[in-house]
């Protein structure tokens, strides 16, 4: 167990060294002067230069990159240009939004979908079966981004039953909520399509193993045989699914983010993409991949912790 | 007694329609009505876009100022844009960078995923290694982050979204090539074949590829959706196909800023995109069931 936890360890640290080292390739392959381009065509030399030796850019570049990451691993994520704020701060400040969005749409997803999965499991070729089947192709296949754009016009435009711009008032939950629904069901619609394929494929495999038979021979009752005994072993491949898919995930709130008018970290990497404010960018797309490798490494674990097997093939 | 059994014919006469694999897979496919249905979808889909000038009852770029955001009308029968531009034909030729986005993107990044997963599969361990942790590394950038970083860098452009399309789609086509190579790797008809002398490339593309590519050209089908689905989403956050061109992704955007004023935009740029998703999923999902039932089990 413990050489399996240090060798998917030293793998996510390789794969975020790797994501660090393309960013960084990418934000000098910029064409032009670093330096104009953050500070814009009116910078005074003395601004410019003041600015190049601040953010190390008079230096070779192996020595810039050697700063760059050593400065990321000390959790300094660089001095927004503009505000001369702190990006981590920023960043900091924009997360939880990012995260309540995705654990919420996440969440009704994960309620839905696996229920719907077992069902249709359980009872192959039956009405549900086919409902949930014909549901999950045609949810999987809507974009989430149209699903936000119709749901505004649906709910909020023709019915005026939901708000959709911004996050809701600091401090009342309720307002919050509202605001929160919509989002939630956009980024979460593909996903309980998704979950209830998944839930659906390895139940069905599960059922067919000859412990569930002697299960079922006991005598004991479907409810104890499906829940107590297959789903534990069917949830495995989902739950791998959830940690991959989970970029697909950050993907879909950065959308509703910029559709919906939501604070969040998919909203932060849009708006300064257009400002040209690159070390906001920059730390912004570091924090989103650290997120999504740290999520793909707790559903490894989870996975290993559950099934032994899995533990052994590494 | 001059009868023997010699008047019993010895040869079973052959059926008049031989057995063939391939018919049966076609019976199998035409009883999919899934499959059927995509198809038929998908034949739309070529069809409006091919044909896009002869379907087109106004040229999508042409203004008319004084019948802007009309809604759906004998002339304009899917509304007017902001601009008076008729949205019908402007979603016609809208599916025409669709299908550019789907038919450039999906076969460039089949044809290097195929050779990089092939090198990985039957290469040395170390290229393996370094292949997949490449592979890894990519998956981890957010697709959305990833374009949203190069659009950054780069500017908008269709090249880009291109580039981005095939980047991130690579590592699912040489995931599966490097699978089923491995597979394949120490089998007696390859291991013959090494015997020879035969060199690394003629049994890669000679023995190798002609059993791999299969699941890829499947998988390529499925992918259709999600590289069309890219380019609409970058175009409509103004970071792919610019204007004045008519894409999906520029017809909703403009819709979505006059939504409360004329909704009919975001409904004719949607549609079409769904229902091209929709097709080739269902393609995807038939072909897949007849050719490879295997893969049924999830990617």
């Amino acid at each position: 167990m413990w050489w399996y936890l240090l060798k998917r360890l030293g793998l996510s640290v390789i794969i975020v060294l790797m994501a660090i080292a393309v960013l960084f390739v990418m934000l000098h392959s910029i064409p032009g002067d670093p330096v104009s381009i953050a500070l814009g065509p009116r910078a005074t030399p003395e601004i410019q230069a003041a600015y190049a030796e601040k953010m190390h850019l008079d230096k070779p570049l192996p020595y810039q990159f050697l700063i760059f990451v050593s400065s990321v691993l000390q959790g300094d994520l660089g001095t927004d240009v503009f505000s001369n704020r702190s990006v981590g701060l920023t960043l900091a400040e924009q997360l939880p939004y990012t995260i309540t969005l995705a654990v919420a749409a996440l969440g009704w997803a994960i309620i839905l979908g696996i229920p719907l999965g077992c069902l249709s499991a359980i009872w192959p070729n039956s009405w549900i079966d086919r409902v949930t089947g014909i549901l999950s192709v045609g949810t999987i296949a809507v974009p989430s981004f149209l699903v936000s754009i119709w749901a505004i016009l649906v709910f909020a435009i023709m019915l005026h039953w939901l708000p959709v711009i911004g996050a809701g008032d600091e401090g009342d939950i309720v307002d919050q909520l509202r605001h929160l629904i919509l989002p939630a069901f956009a980024v979460g619609l593909g996903w309980v399509g998704y979950l209830a394929r998944m839930v659906r494929a390895s139940m069905l495999e599960v059922m067919g193993e000859n412990y569930i038979r002697s299960a079922r021979a006991f005598g004991l009752p479907a409810r104890v045989v499906v829940f107590r005994y297959a789903l534990p072993v069917a949830i495995l491949p989902t739950i791998t699914l959830i940690g991959v898919g989970f970029g697909g995930l950050l993907s879909g709130t950065v959308f509703a983010e910029i559709i919906f008018s939501r604070p969040g970290v998919g909203r932060i990497i849009y708006d300064m993409v257009q400002a040209r404010n690159f070390p906001v960018v920059q730390g912004a797309v570091l924090v989103t991949i650290a997120l999504y490798v740290i999520v793909t490494l707790i559903s490894d674990l989870l996975v290993s912790w559950l099934d032994p097997r899995v533990r052994d093939s590494l | 007694m001059s009868e023997t059994r010699s008047d019993i014919p010895l040869e079973v006469p052959p059926p008049e329609r031989p057995y063939s694999v391939g018919r049966e897979k076609l019976w199998l496919f035409l009883r999919n009505p899934m499959g059927m249905f995509g198809l038929i979808l998908v034949v739309i889909f070529f069809a409006s876009a091919i044909f896009a000038p002869v379907f087109a009852t106004h040229d999508p770029l042409t203004m008319d100022i004084p019948a802007r955001m009309s809604g759906p009308s004998a002339d304009h029968w899917a509304g007017t844009d902001q601009l008076g531009r008729d949205t019908y034909s402007r979603v016609l030729y809208g599916g025409r960078v669709a299908l550019k986005v789907a038919a450039i993107g999906v076969s460039v990044a089949l044809i290097a995923g195929l050779i990089l997963g092939m090198l990985a599969g039957f290469g040395p361990r170390w290229l393996d290694n370094l292949l997949l942790l490449l592979f890894d590394t990519i998956r981890s950038f957010p697709t959305i982050v990833l374009a949203l970083a190069a659009v950054a860098l780069l500017g908008p452009s269709m090249e880009l979204v291109l580039t981005i399309v095939i980047v991130t789609t690579i590592p699912g086509y040489a995931r599966l090539a490097r699978t089923s190579t491995l597979a394949l790797k120490n089998t007696e008809f390859i291991l013959a074949e090494r015997s020879l002398g035969a060199s690394m490339p003629r049994i890669l593309f000679k023995h190798i590829m002609p059993n791999v590519i299969g699941p890829l050209l499947i998988l390529a089908a499925m992918d259709v959706p999600v590289v069309v689905t890219i380019e609409a989403g970058l175009s409509f956050l103004g970071l792919g196909v610019q204007p004045p061109t008519a894409s999906w992704g520029t017809i909703l955007n403009e819709g979505y800023l006059i939504i409360r004023d004329s909704p009919w935009m975001v409904v004719a740029g949607g549609v079409p995109l769904v229902l091209t998703t929709l097709g080739f999923t269902f393609l995807g999902e038939a072909l897949r069931d007849v050719f490879d039932p295997k893969l049924r089990q999830g990617r």
